[in-house]
């Protein structure tokens, strides 16, 4: 089983608001300062980007549904400051600090902001896992969903193509498997693909014969398929 | 380690309610705390306000437009090329151009989060991380599109990406017709952060 967050193909969701070229990029002084905030948290090191993405899906269902975009940053930045013992539960009740950090030393002070932001974070990693599948093979990913190493863990494959045909369509590389990054348990890096779906594989009522979605799916999601 | 909390005991329900109010509890506890420079949020709100958004992807296609080797190369490496360009960095790391062609049109989506390119198209748009484009856009993007005022020929595919690892894409939308004489910085003016989503199409003037 899934999580809240993996809503592809979902029905009920109702029409969609295109926003003008030239909306604000922040509609609030406040999302721009949660982006920000969650940004400048981040830089201590204290987690990596599959833990922080873990941490807003484990938010409780009924609260993910009802917050806006950066209300669940919020949230799920309140989690991650906790769990990693950065801030404790009795300064965010009372809304200040209590006792010194050790991670001041780790503060990305504003000069530093523009190279931070343009180094990037790179999810490539040497592994040992050989390239199992070339461009045109056909597999099948996992026909139960799910983390293999933590009950309810974080995983990518998308409940939508559970048990799916598709065709591999590119080769990536050699990539961190966030299903051991986001619960620390190392980068295990292994081949990740582009892989096509039809739409007649994935859907009761396809909307086209010819249509596709492409998914980025780590080796071990997929098997080999004739 | 992120777990589950039981509802009424989770870290977030100790902050305000009011939204505006929890960041800014946030932002006062950690710099207190010596672990955030509130000069650095402004930089960073600013940086993605006024540096880094969609006209650097605007340039990117506009480029590939009128340069075939510089196409070429774009949809061979695209974070070779784009790096060079100067427009490497966060959530920008693995990217993959895909071109739309008269039998294909590509859109891209994030179902399971909100992953966009922003080196190239900077913060994304309400829209695109709403649950409404996230569930609907791989099952049904011709609904999608029409939403957004597209319909397109009936006999042309559509391929909705669905960004699932750090691959972020880009779609190099369609030159339009009759804009053969536009240099490149004229025809960065007609691209619109919707055509490189691909939830919409280039115009001519």
């Amino acid at each position: 089983m899934s999580r809240v967050h993996d809503m592809g193909g979902r029905f009920g969701d109702g029409a969609i608001v295109p926003e003008a070229e030239d909306d604000p990029v922040f509609h609030a002084d406040w999302h721009g300062r949660a982006l920000a905030v969650t940004l400048a948290a981040g830089a201590l090191g204290k987690w990596n980007i599959d833990i922080s993405r873990h941490g807003r899906e484990c938010l409780p269902p009924v609260d993910y549904a009802s917050m806006s975009y950066y209300e669940k940053w919020m949230a799920g930045l309140a989690g991650l400051l906790v769990d990693a013992k950065v801030l404790t539960r009795e300064e965010l009740a009372q809304g200040r600090a209590i006792g010194s950090s050790d991670l001041t030393a780790k503060r990305m002070d504003a000069d530093k902001v523009a190279a931070v932001l343009a180094s990037g974070g790179p999810a490539d990693r040497p592994s040992d896992v050989p390239v199992g599948y070339s461009v045109g093979d056909m597999v099948r990913t996992r026909k139960i969903n799910g983390n293999r190493h933590v009950n309810g863990g974080h995983t990518r494959l998308p409940s939508y193509a559970v048990g799916a045909l598709g065709r591999i369509v590119m080769i990536q590389g050699t990539h961190i498997l966030p299903d051991s990054s986001a619960h620390r348990l190392g980068d295990a890096a292994e081949p990740l693909y582009a892989v096509a779906f039809a739409a007649s594989e994935l859907w009761a009522d396809p909307e086209h014969p010819k249509d596709e979605v492409v998914l980025d799916l780590w080796q071990s999601y997929l098997s080999a398929a004739t | 380690m992120p777990h589950d909390h039981a509802d009424h005991d989770h870290p977030h329900t100790l902050l305000p309610s009011d939204p505006a109010l929890r960041v800014k509890a946030l932002e006062t506890i950690l710099t207190q705390k010596g672990l955030i420079d509130p000069a650095a949020l402004d930089e960073i709100i600013e940086t993605y306000e006024t540096k880094i958004g969609p006209r650097n992807g605007a340039h990117v296609v506009a480029k590939a437009w009128t340069d075939p080797a510089f196409k070429t190369a774009l949809l061979k490496d695209a974070t070779a090329v784009v790096s060079e360009m100067g427009y490497y960095g966060r959530q920008g790391e693995h990217m993959i151009v895909v071109e739309n062609t008269d039998e294909v049109h590509n859109i891209v989506v994030c179902t399971l989060c909100s992953c966009y390119p922003w080196p190239l198209l900077g913060i994304p748009p309400t829209w695109y991380k709403s649950d409404a484009y996230r569930a609907r856009a791989v099952r049904e993007p011709r609904k999608v599109l029409a939403e957004f005022g597209v319909t397109l020929p009936s006999d042309m595919a559509v391929r909705v990406w669905d960004s699932t690892a750090e691959t972020r894409y880009l779609v190099l939308p369609q030159r339009p017709k009759g804009t053969d004489g536009m240099a490149e910085a004229a025809l960065m003016d007609l691209i619109s952060r919707d055509s490189m989503i691909g939830t919409g199409l280039v115009s001519a003037p």
